[in-house]
């Protein structure tokens, strides 16, 4: 498999990062290499193999539904790069 | 003073032998004399010295653990109210964490006195600190040397004594590697024992906290405060609180250590087998006995990692837009083009790699192939971890193919770059516990480490078996010349 410039842009836009063209060539020689290096797993056969996503297998635990987290509106703000009367300030989505 | 372990620093304290205050002074001096080393990110004396005067008055109250007043550094991984929390990336510049993570908690809460934040590579992603968006750290041992990765800062740290102990974090081998190229003691424990709240996510799965110093009994001293279950970390692990000092002067007769034949094949450099097969010869004689194992699926190890670990990452640093903390772009258009502007500006070029891969393998048509493929190996990994188990109590090895490389060596190839963490990654998908000891010098004068792994939740046998051989040999004392 190998991936095109056309691939590198379309993941890029669907990463939410930016990537020049002069860029993208760059990074598409890299991304080959590297699903080089990833396509050697192929080989291996996992029929019937139940995935593992944490090692001690075990599910999610809940906990009651109750209010745990008091308000600390201002503390969590205090990094926000844009922000007015206790609101993140984003360029105009709706007109 | 400065050369104590965190045991010995204890002890004084205790004894009213030095004072907390005088103890952080000391650090901080030799901090800012070392500072070529670029191993702090953010160091603010007035902090680190009230909570020494804290401790002081702890220690006077007689309601003093055994590490009140003792000096502690964290990596930049970990959130922190009174220091700036940036995971060495320009996408958090400057930001202050509105809390503390819990590891950090839970340290201080025992009194330990926080020295400050170190560098590591960007989001933990790298081997060798070349990834950090604050510059290299240096190898104490060698100034040309990359001290490793991710945990650079914390290795340095602990190998240069400007630090007694470290936080650090493993992902891959981000404790490991950096713990063996710069010569100091790290050890990750299994996955889920030490709480992930408040460390900065890479890859959920498999990021693990863990811990620098330079004796296995500090790891073992300080584990008893900063590991254990915590409500507010989803896949932390409910088991009651242990002793991981209790099992440090077991005697090793008859411990089967397994050394698996695929750590000591073709790539494995001559120098680093020599030291590693000299400590295998000191465990020998401690009675241990050695014997040959297989984990055949381990070498397919990094290509199961580079799949799992960016998708995991692209998935945590979606949080990063630019709108609620972190970067954002000077210019822009609209609202998609400052969050893309945002994360092309914010994010280093390693992050920005993984982040591009791992949407790649979990995008429509490629989770099956790639993803879901990936668990299924890391299963099959994982499987062979315990089958190797049933044949020995302690896997050995190296922990890298060769010593720290030269700054600039593998910087422009980022395949190169993942090769490095051959030995360490297998541990890391299995979640079992692992550390890298000191076991000598290779080429160039730089340091060797010895890697040992045991099975789940056995991090006391682990320490008790790194312990033994730490009181056998003096290689963990050795200072860089330079540092005394």
């Amino acid at each position: 498999m190998s991936l095109t410039l056309d691939d590198v842009q379309r993941i890029a836009h669907l990463s939410r990062i930016e990537v020049t063209d002069a860029d993208a060539r760059q990074i598409l020689d890299q991304l080959n290499d590297i699903f080089a290096l990833i396509a050697q797993m192929q080989a291996v056969d996992t029929a019937g193999i139940e995935p593992l996503s944490h090692p001690l297998g075990g599910s999610q635990r809940l906990r009651e539904d109750a209010v745990t987290e008091t308000d600390s509106r201002e503390a969590n703000m205090r990094n926000a790069p844009a922000q007015q009367d206790g609101l993140f300030l984003v360029p105009k989505v709706i007109e | 003073m400065f050369d104590r372990t965190v045991a010995e620093l204890g002890r004084a304290l205790a004894s009213r032998q030095v004072s907390a205050v005088e103890l952080a002074k000391l650090y901080l001096e030799r901090i800012e004399r070392h500072n070529d080393l670029n191993a702090y990110l953010d160091v603010r004396p007035e902090v680190t010295l009230a909570q020494a005067r804290a401790a002081d008055q702890r220690i006077a109250r007689s309601e003093a653990t055994p590490l009140t007043g003792v000096p502690i550094a964290h990596k930049d991984i970990f959130v922190t109210r009174d220091f700036a929390s940036t995971a060495a990336s320009r996408m958090l510049q400057g930001y202050m964490s509105p809390f503390d993570a819990t590891v950090v908690e839970r340290l201080a809460n025992a009194g330990m006195v926080t020295l400050g934040k170190l560098n590591c590579d960007e989001f933990a992603m790298g081997s060798s600190n070349e990834n950090s968006a604050y510059g290299n750290v240096l190898n104490p041992w060698d100034k040309s040397a990359v001290p490793g990765g991710s945990s650079g800062g914390s290795a340095a740290s602990v190998a240069a004594r400007i630090a007694p102990a470290a936080t650090a974090t493993d992902t891959g081998g981000s404790i490991r590697e950096p713990a063996a190229f710069s010569g100091v003691t790290g050890i990750k424990p299994t996955y889920g024992r030490a709480s992930r709240w408040g460390m900065i996510a890479f890859a959920s799965s498999l990021d693990q906290a863990g811990i620098m110093t330079q004796s296995a009994q500090d790891a073992a001293l300080v584990f008893n405060t900063m590991l254990g279950f915590d409500s507010k970390d989803s896949t932390s692990v409910s088991r009651p609180d242990e002793d991981y000092t209790r099992a440090l002067d077991d005697d090793l007769k008859g411990l089967r250590i397994g050394l698996p034949k695929e750590f000591f094949g073709a790539g494995l450099q001559p120098d680093v087998e020599k030291a590693v097969r000299d400590a295998l010869d000191v465990y020998a004689r401690l009675g241990c006995r050695l014997i040959d194992i297989s984990l055949p699926t381990a070498r397919l190890g990094i290509p199961v990692y580079y799949v799992i670990a960016p998708a995991e990452c692209s998935s945590n640093l979606s949080r990063f837009d630019g709108v609620r903390y972190g970067y954002r772009a000077r210019n822009y258009s609209d609202l998609t083009d400052m969050i893309k502007k945002s994360r092309a500006e914010g994010f280093g070029p390693e992050p920005r790699r993984r982040i591009l891969i791992g949407t790649y393998v979990l995008s429509h048509g490629y989770y099956d192939a790639y993803y879901i493929k990936a668990q299924q190996v890391r299963r099959l990994i994982a499987e062979e971890f315990q089958r190797a188990f049933r044949e020995c109590d302690i896997i050995a090895g190296p922990v890298t193919a060769s010593v720290a490389f030269d700054f600039g060596e593998k910087a422009s190839d980022p395949v190169a770059m993942y090769l490095a963490d051959l030995y360490t990654i297998p541990g890391s998908l299995a979640g079992v516990p692992g550390m890298s000891i000191p076991c000598g010098f290779g080429r160039r004068n730089r340091p060797v480490g010895l890697q040992l792994m045991a099975n789940y939740f056995e991090e006391a046998k682990l320490l008790g078996v790194a312990h033994r051989y730490q009181q056998a040999t003096d290689w963990h004392r050795r200072l860089p010349p330079g540092f005394d």
